[in-house]
């Protein structure tokens, strides 16, 4: 991520408000990011909440994991998987997902967007 | 060298298929590849056209993208048919005045619609069946229409019927010329049960009936037939047969038939050998191939043959499966061979064998070699089970048991070979894709593909109609059991154990986390396959509230409610035995009313309330606990409902209170977890109202006491339930039911249902009664224990969560503000609600 230069951080919510291993929605400037709090890997990710297959609002609510050592998120309605790093769509479909970088500061969590 | 330039005409199924297949023989850009196609699209799964109208997109059904023919260099024109073939300067033209030259040309051209020569056919309202096109106009015009007609009995007919009845067309008839359905198909046997069953899906069926005139102004309002009887229509689909497209053959002087259809030889060449002709405009033998198998074949073939390979076509077997009707409908081989009713033999000495039964809708017919040795064709209806294994057994030339009647009947005695792994290497498994038993036997014992989807990607069978896969799972399992390894259905790539193994495990070690288990048991992150596996295990085991570990929980499971369309929840509180006093009633009236709930009675004898948004669930769960509700589960893998009849209290057949006792059971049983959902039902006597026979576990009032049914399933493969004990009296009821619950607990593979379960178990029922009755594993008394247990630590979840205020907070659709979901939206619908999605 740091390769990107123009990057504006927005403070999204509390690490607290968070579960680990699973994710929230942010509504931030009209979109809806998902963010998960990957524990067992003490990592963060955050990704668009849309998902691309039926267009349901719930990649958020999805349940997280990995794949080889890639981390994944499983949308509730059909199961499609994507990777939490490149968005890339891991069950074979040619659709992806937006992702963002994300920074953890004084217990809270920021969203980057590129400018 | 010039690289060869080679011209496909025809973007279709067929023409897709051919690139694909030239494309793996060859290298990247070793030859000069340009598309033509008439359609808007790229090509697209024609064959599954017909779920266009269940919801599926244009883009659904694209068999590759734009981008993959870019990235394969392929130059790809669409919107622009050929209109001319210069076979002397080698030259197509196209409708925009393309010239492109050819040093090989295929011709895809597929087929259209064959349309008869009917008076008023060219009225507004009457369609054909064939593209995208013609669906998207059909769904417009249907808005209007009431009564729907399909000229056509056959195999694409009875589609397009099924899809006016999916179109919401209350009245659909069927015109047939034939005295019977599917002429080409089945037989008078078999079209009579059809008919039945079609009827029972609400279509009407005419026969033998000959169309003369549409009627209408400038659209249709009816039909006239040669019986001099009218029918009011406002819809009409003519589904009469397929015209093969030939018109550049005919511009070019190429040969074809008397009806239609290019000319091709062994190598699918023209009269012209520089231009092949492949799919349903091909005509071969005589014959044209109206399906997708055969003209992947054809393709294969010339692909072959252009890359250095050698390949000849010898035809193609012309079995047919009807898919999407709702009734199983095959035929294979010769399906008309033999006589079924003389109970002599047809020209060929070939007799038929034929299992009718009117009550169940199945009809079952096989065709017999007059030598007694082989299997030559037949057909099945409502129930096309076996329709695999006798199609390869027709096409191998399987030698037939002495007693070929138990090819349809299933041997009644002794065990039977197991099917698959008794093919011989060179049978087809996927006709789609072309794919043999030997090619995937050799993919699982030299490459270790032991998963489908590793099947799937490395030899593509079971990508097509996806009508093999159950056989390809059997080939994985009995070739792993040739090599000598034992077959173990592992949990996921996190977890080398089949679930009843972490069961154990998780038992004797007392794990009651799931990060515990995957230190302890597992490797990796975990996954959305054994997060909610390892969840519904401690749920069966510890029976704590799911909401402490809320990140395993299936979606579901989580927020404990369905999510449906549009994102938002239903909320399904529990009605035991289906009994509720008008006061509640009325509660729920006005609570759905408030939250502006779309209320529905549901097949399991409650009410749903559809529409809730994630914020409103925790306070519309508290003032139905406060009205004195419980969960109903409806969103877990636990016990869902226990039906009932209103039994000997009201009804005059009545043998026994199966009210209370469904009551008493629901309430013992309810929020028990276990690997799929569980159903049951209690009937007051052998009437059966409450269709216990379909149930997981259901009861039937006797004179003498109760008949326990097991492992009955609805659903997509309906099970009728088999009878584990007769004439119970009530407490040695739940005490089998205990026993039988905790097995299947234990025992069964995540999300299999009882049915399934007990079809995959060694020795069948008799082991189970075994095991249940007699108590063959020793075990009864632990488990009437356990279950004793798991019944003491009931919960109602919603009501812990309701009261905990952190599990409340996460009912909120953004962490960061209290706004709602914008996009969940709705729009009326009969005085009530439904997601505009
Ligand atoms: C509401 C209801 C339909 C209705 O309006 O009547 C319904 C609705 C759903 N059914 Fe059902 N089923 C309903 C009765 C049935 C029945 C009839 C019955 O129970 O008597 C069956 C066939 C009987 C059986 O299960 O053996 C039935 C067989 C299924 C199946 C197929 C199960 C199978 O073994 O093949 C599924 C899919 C699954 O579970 O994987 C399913 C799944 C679903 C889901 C959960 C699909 C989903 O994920 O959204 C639907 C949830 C709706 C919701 O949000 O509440 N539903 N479903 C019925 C609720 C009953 C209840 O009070 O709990
Ligand atoms: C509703 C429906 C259900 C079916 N169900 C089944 C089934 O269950 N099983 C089964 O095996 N088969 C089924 N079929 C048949 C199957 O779809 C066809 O066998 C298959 O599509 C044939 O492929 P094709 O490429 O030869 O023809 P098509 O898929 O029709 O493709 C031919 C293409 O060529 C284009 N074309 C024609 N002329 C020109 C020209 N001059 N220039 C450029 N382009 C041209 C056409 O527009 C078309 O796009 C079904 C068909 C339909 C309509
Ligand atoms: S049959 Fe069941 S799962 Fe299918 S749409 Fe109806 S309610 Fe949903
Ligand atoms: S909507 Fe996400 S997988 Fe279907």
């Amino acid at each position: 991520m740091n390769q990107i230069s123009n990057i504006k951080w927005v403070a999204a919510c509390n690490t607290a408000d968070v579960p680990e291993n699973g994710g929230v929605c942010a509504l931030i400037q009209g979109e809806q990011i998902a963010i998960f709090h990957f524990a067992r890997l003490n990592q963060w990710f955050a990704t668009q909440n849309e998902c691309p297959h039926k267009k349901q609002m719930a990649l958020s609510r999805g349940m997280i994991g990995t794949q080889g050592d890639e981390p994944k998120v499983a949308c509730p309605f059909h199961k499609k998987t994507f990777s939490l790093e490149s968005g890339q769509c891991l069950s074979g479909d040619a659709f992806s997902i937006k992702t963002y970088p994300v920074q953890i500061e004084n217990g809270q969590v920021f969203i980057g967007f590129e400018l | 060298m010039a690289k060869p330039k080679i011209v496909v005409v025809g973007n279709g199924m067929v023409g897709y298929k051919f690139c694909e297949k030239l494309l793996a023989k060859s290298n990247l850009d070793a030859f000069d590849i340009t598309v033509f196609g008439e359609e808007p699209r790229p090509a697209y799964d024609r064959v599954h056209l017909s779920a266009f109208f269940d919801g599926k997109t244009a883009d659904d059904l694209t068999l590759a993208p734009i981008s993959w023919y870019e990235k394969n260099h392929i130059k790809l024109i669409l919107s622009d048919p050929i209109v001319n073939l210069d076979t002397a300067s080698k030259t197509v033209t196209s409708h925009h005045g393309i010239i492109q030259k050819y040093d090989y040309l295929i011709l895809a051209t597929g087929s259209s619609a064959f349309v008869p020569q009917i008076e008023g056919v060219n009225k507004r309202g009457v369609f054909v069946y064939r593209t995208i096109e013609d669906l998207e106009l059909m769904k417009k015009y249907a808005q209007k229409a009431r009564i729907g007609a399909v000229i056509g009995g056959g195999l694409l007919g009875l589609e397009a019927a099924k899809a006016l009845l999916d179109l919401g067309i209350p009245e659909t008839h069927i015109i047939e010329f034939a005295p019977r359905l599917m002429p080409r198909q089945i037989d008078m046997g078999g079209s009579q049960v059809l008919q039945s069953k079609l009827e029972d899906l609400g279509l009407k069926i005419h026969l033998a009936k000959n169309t003369e005139k549409i009627l209408g102004e400038n659209h249709i309002t009816g039909m006239r037939f040669t019986d001099e009887t009218v029918l009011k229509v406002d819809l009409l689909v003519i589904s009469a047969g397929i015209k093969p497209r030939d018109e550049l053959a005919r511009i070019a002087g190429l040969q074809v038939g008397v009806r239609g259809g290019i000319v091709v030889n062994d190598y699918l060449q023209t009269t012209d050998n520089q231009i092949f002709a492949i799919g349903e405009c091909a005509l071969y033998g005589g014959m044209i191939y109206g399906l997708v198998a055969p003209g992947y074949e054809m393709a294969d073939v010339v692909a072959t043959n252009l890359t250095g390979g050698q390949k000849v076509f010898k035809g193609y077997d012309m079995s047919s499966k009807l898919k999407l009707i709702g009734v199983d409908v095959a035929s294979f081989g010769d399906p008309l061979a033999g006589n079924p009713y003389a109970a002599g033999v047809d020209e060929r000495g070939c007799r038929s064998i034929v299992f009718r039964d009117e009550a169940k809708g199945i009809y079952k017919r096989v065709n017999i070699s007059a030598d007694g040795k082989y299997l030559v064709g037949g057909v099945l209806i409502g129930d096309a089970s076996q329709f695999g294994m006798l199609q390869q057994t027709v096409t191998n030339k399987i030698l037939l048991p002495p007693n070929a009647e138990d090819l349809i009947l299933g041997s009644r005695g002794a065990e039977t070979g197991s099917g698959v792994m008794d093919l011989p290497d060179e049978a087809l498994i996927c006709s789609c894709e072309a794919v043999t038993k030997g090619q995937i036997y050799s993919q699982v014992t030299d490459n270790e593909c032991f998963t489908v989807d590793s099947i799937k990607k490395c030899t593509k069978a079971g990508t097509g109609c996806g009508g093999c896969v159950p056989m390809v799972k059997d080939l994985i399992q009995g070739s792993m059991k040739k090599m000598g390894r034992v077959v173990r259905n592992i949990i996921c790539e996190h977890f080398d154990h089949t679930r009843q193994e972490l069961f154990d495990l998780m038992k004797i070690k007392k794990i009651k986390t799931y990060d515990l288990a995957l230190d302890t048991l597992g490797k990796g992150h975990g996954c959305e396959v054994c997060k909610p596996a390892i969840a519904s295990i401690m749920a069966s085991l510890w029976n704590e509230p799911i909401q402490k570990q809320p990140a395993i929980q299936d979606s579901n499971d989580r927020f404990m409610a369905n999510i449906q369309k549009g994102g938002s929840y239903s909320i399904v509180p529990r009605i035991p035995g289906g009994e509720i006093t008008p006061e509640k009633l009325i509660v729920m009236g006005q609570i759905a009313k408030k939250w502006g709930l779309y209320t529905k009675i549901t097949g399991g004898q409650r009410i749903d309330m559809f529409g809730a948004l994630i914020g409103d669930l925790p306070y519309i769960w508290e003032e139905l606990i406060a009205a004195g509700f419980e969960s109903g589960h409806a969103y877990g893998k636990a016990l869902r409902t226990v039906k009932s009849c209103v039994g000997s209290t009201w009804c005059r057949f009545g043998l026994h209170d199966a009210v209370t006792f469904a009551i008493e059971i629901e309430n013992r049983y309810k929020g028990l977890r276990s690997p799929h959902k569980l159903k049951s039902a209690v009937s007051g006597c052998i009437r059966e109202c409450a269709e216990a026979n379909s149930k997981d576990f259901g009861l039937i009032a006797t004179e003498k006491g109760w008949n326990l049914f097991v492992c009955g399933n609805g659903g997509s493969k309906p099970a009728h339930a088999k009878l584990l004990a007769a004439d119970l009296d009530s407490e040695t009821c739940i005490k089998y039911i205990d026993r039988f619950l905790m097995f299947y607990i234990k025992t069964a593979e995540p999300l299999t249902r009882t049915s399934v379960w007990l079809s995959k178990m060694e020795g069948g029922m008799d082991y189970l009664k075994e095991v249940v009755i007699h108590d063959a594993l020793g075990m009864a008394a632990q488990w009437e224990i356990e279950m004793d247990s798991l019944v003491g630590t009931y919960h109602c979840e919603w009501k812990n969560a309701v009261e905990t205020p952190e599990i409340r907070k996460r009912f909120n659709h953004f962490v960061n503000t209290t706004e709602k979901d914008p996009s969940v939206k709705f729009e009326n619908l009969r005085e009530q609600k439904k997601a505009t999605w």
